[in-house]
């Protein structure tokens, strides 16, 4: 057996680049560009993955947010990666690096899950969580309901932040996948900050409440 | 053209205009002549004991598209290897693929000398680009075979033709004409391109998934209990009921002999002959249901061994399988020969006739079969929360393996409880059933008769022992949702060592089927004699598992050596689920 050749090289690496949302929003007239867009690269046990996500608004031509992550993610149940790595935000200002430490995966039922809990160099603790479901229409006409929530332990004034949970967006995008690989859509995306974050919000000026009409491409290549 | 030294198989697409769409559906390149657009039957020939094949990048046509086939003589599919029982045979195979690790070919369902199997990393290293392997063996069988390529993914590009082998004595049956039947899948898309595709997306190919309307149908029909409690284990479990197929239409077209159902292969007979047909599915992935609205089909030879004769309407020919059937159209009419794929997205198709150019009706596609939880051994998750499940629906195939007279033991503590180790398993069936005498999923509810392995009953001479020396037990197992694929929980690479037969025992090997699709598994170098109950077991180099089921099958390893165990799935293969039995 073998004679200096590998029968079945069964832990084959892909890579893989994805657009999960790449859109306009026109977020109550402060429309901008939204991305959220992650790569990959591993075996089925073991990967590197990269996350992006950020706003830029069209009319102050600034990033209202823009932020990296980098993890080693390694499997560790039949649906689950659990994801170690550490993230950077460019903006807002000031900018912040935290470590990170997360399970992404598939729920029972079919929901995509991402749960990433965040410490930043200053020592705050905070919490993101993301779920997915596709409901499909037809076969290629998807509809994507969306859930997110954000969850602070301490508040970072500076930054607007306060203790508890932060804020949550509700969304959801209509896509027709042309190809499997390429989906423009259409949606809707209603966030709203909670508790002291609203507090806060509220004590700026700045509204708690918005809701946005998006269009955009999902794709992966 | 394809014998230059510098030629990959990307470079060749560019340069002969892979997708250039051409008037006509007619094959303008060569096609073997056993398998010619009209054909009046493969002559008895002399069969030869010297073969010369040269594995090479050429075009294919196929619909009037062009492509690339890693091809075995310039053809799709390669010559017919003609052989006699008890002659020796040299078969000489160049690689003309510059740009492989290495070609092979393996002659599937022959027993042959270990070294002679074909195997890269098992049997031998491979055809090295630009070498020549010699293979030398004594033909020791007769019947229906096929051989084809088994590196990395060639198979799925063209390398492979059938085998066949005349008996010393005889054949066990009259008959007039003779064709072969080589079912097979061609996609225009490079195979790693497919296999990339369904690794980060397993539904890629399925455009037959179910859509809310179908659930809101399913309520109309059955209220709103059991549709929800049934998408709820399901959802549980992260499974689709309607995952029939890795690769589907989508991307294949479906081929006999080499040509599509537009190019419509046909074979001619004249009223009243009686005509052999000899199935080969020669596919990557692609489980055809096969049967020829208007004629009887006598099932005579499975796997290449004789059967006594069973008439059926339809029957399922797994990836890697062959049967052999006659048919005796006795009317000056066409008859379509109709091989649907599993998953009902697609079909191969070709025409008996008895003038060239004249067709029959192509029958619908029947509609997409969706599993029950029942169908995969899953019938238990539904027991806690529904009450109105009919037993007529829950007692059928439902049987407890453990009190089930068909299976013969299984001895010993938790048999069929493979390890879960790691992600490697999905689901662990806790009952496995006998399933020998069910024709599948999606079959025979259509009012005629479909084949099932309970009807094959062996003519063939029983040479081995009756009793029974060992018991050993190999479970099939996978994380489909992450493409990955095992036995016993463990992929090749996982496996610290193969798995031990001892020569010349009588082993009783238990398959016990964790997943919820079909797996073809394919044994090298030796015959499985199939337990379905009959006087003399049925031989067979590949079986088709049932999800959810338990089977087992008589070995006795005649032949030392490492022999490749698989799945004959060939994406399944790659992604693990393959193992080395040593018989020593």
């Amino acid at each position: 057996m073998n004679f200096g050749v590998q029968p079945i090289p069964d832990n084959e690496i892909f890579a893989v680049f994805r657009g999960d949302r790449l859109e306009y929003q026109s977020n109550d007239g402060e429309g901008g560009l939204f991305w959220d867009v992650q790569a990959w690269g591993g075996t089925d046990y073991s990967k590197l993955w990269f996350k992006s996500e950020g706003f830029w608004l069209f009319d102050k031509e600034t990033f209202e947010e823009a932020g990296v992550e980098l993890f080693y993610s390694r499997n560790i149940a039949t649906f689950w990666d659990l994801q170690a790595g550490v993230r950077h935000d460019f903006e807002p200002h000031p900018t912040r690096t935290f470590a990170a430490l997360g399970i992404e995966g598939l729920a029972r039922y079919w929901f995509e899950v991402d749960v990433t809990a965040y410490i930043s160099q200053d020592g705050d603790l905070s919490a993101n969580l993301e779920a997915e479901y596709d409901l499909l229409l037809s076969q290629r006409l998807i509809l994507q309901p969306r859930f997110e929530i954000d969850v602070a332990v301490q508040e970072v004034e500076e930054l607007s932040i306060g203790q508890g949970i932060n804020d949550i967006e509700l969304g959801a995008r209509l896509r027709y996948e042309i190809r499997r690989e390429f989906a423009p859509y259409i949606g809707v995306s209603w966030s709203r900050k909670l508790g002291e974050t609203a507090d806060l919000a509220e004590a700026d000026g700045e509204s708690i409440e918005t809701t946005s009409l998006v269009a955009g491409i999902k794709f992966w290549f | 053209m394809n014998g230059s030294k510098e030629i990959t198989r990307r470079n060749f697409m560019k340069t002969t205009g892979a997708g250039l769409f051409l008037t006509g559906l007619y094959c303008t390149l060569p096609m073997p002549a056993w398998a010619l657009t009209t054909s009046p039957g493969i002559e008895q020939r002399t069969p030869k004991s010297r073969y010369d094949f040269t594995i090479g990048y050429s075009p294919v046509q196929i619909d009037g598209r062009e492509g690339t086939a890693t091809a075995i003589n310039g053809t799709v599919p390669g010559p017919l290897l003609h052989l006699r029982e008890g002659g020796d045979v040299t078969l000489n195979v160049t690689s003309r693929l510059m740009d492989t690790e290495h070609a092979s070919i393996h002659w599937h369902g022959i027993l042959v000398p270990f070294r002679m199997d074909g195997v890269p990393g098992v049997n031998f290293n491979g055809i090295q680009p630009g070498e020549t392997y010699e293979y030398r063996y004594r033909v020791k069988q007769a019947g229906t075979y096929w051989y084809h390529s088994h590196s990395r993914f060639q198979e799925q590009t063209g390398a492979y033709g059938p085998l066949i082998i005349e008996p010393k004595n005889g054949e066990p049956f009259d008959y007039d004409r003779d064709y072969p039947v080589v079912l097979s899948d061609w996609s225009f898309e490079d195979p790693e391109t497919i296999f990339r595709h369904i690794n980060l997306m397993g539904h890629y190919y399925n455009f037959q998934r179910r859509t809310i309307w179908d659930f809101f149908e399913d309520v109309g029909e059955r209220g709103f209990a059991d549709p929800i409690s049934e998408r709820m284990a399901w959802g549980k479990m992260r499974m689709s009921p309607v995952d029939l197929a890795d690769v589907t239409a989508y991307t294949y077209t479906y081929l006999m002999n080499g040509h599509s159902p537009d190019m419509n292969w046909t074979a001619i007979f004249n009223p009243g002959e009686t005509v052999r047909l000899r199935f080969i599915n020669a596919s990557a992935t692609t489980n055809y249901d096969v049967r020829i609205p208007g004629l009887d089909m006598e099932v005579v030879m499975a796997d290449g061994k004789a059967v006594r004769p069973v008439s059926v309407h339809e029957f399922r020919i797994g990836v890697a399988e062959t049967y052999d059937v006659l048919v005796r159209p006795m009317k000056d009419q066409a008859f379509t020969i109709f091989a649907e794929s599993l998953d009902r997205s697609g079909y191969g198709r070709g025409t008996l006739a008895p003038e060239p150019g004249m067709k029959a009706p192509v029958p619908a596609l029947r509609p997409r079969p969706v599993r029950r939880l029942e169908d995969i051994g899953m019938g238990g998750m539904l027991h806690g929360n529904m009450k109105d499940m009919s037993h007529s629906q829950m007692d059928h195939g439902s049987k407890a393996s453990l009190d089930d007279p068909r299976i013969p033991g299984p001895n010993g503590p938790t048999p069929f409880k493979p390890e879960k180790s790691r992600s490697n398993v999905e689901m662990v069936i806790t009952n496995p059933t006998y399933r020998l005498d069910e024709p599948g999923i999606g079959l025979g509810k259509d009012g005629w008769r479909v084949l099932t392995y309970d009807d094959l009953v062996s003519i063939e001479p029983q040479p081995y022992s009756a009793t029974v020396d060992r018991e050993m037990t190999i479970n099939i197992t996978a994380n489909m949702e992450r493409y990955m694929f095992s036995f016993d929980g463990k992929k090749f690479t996982q496996h610290p060592c193969p798995y031990l037969f001892r020569h010349n025992e009588r082993l009783r090997l238990f398959l016990v089927n964790h997943t919820m699709m079909e797996h073809p598994i394919h044994l090298h170098g030796m015959w499985m004699q199939l337990e379905n109950g009959a006087d003399k077991l049925p031989f067979k180099h590949t079986i088709l598992t049932k999800p959810g089921e338990v089977l087992s099958v008589l070995i006795t390893p005649i032949e030392k050596g490492d022999w490749a165990f698989h799945c004959h799935l060939l994406y399944h293969m790659e992604a693990g689920m393959f193992q080395v039995v040593r018989v020593a």
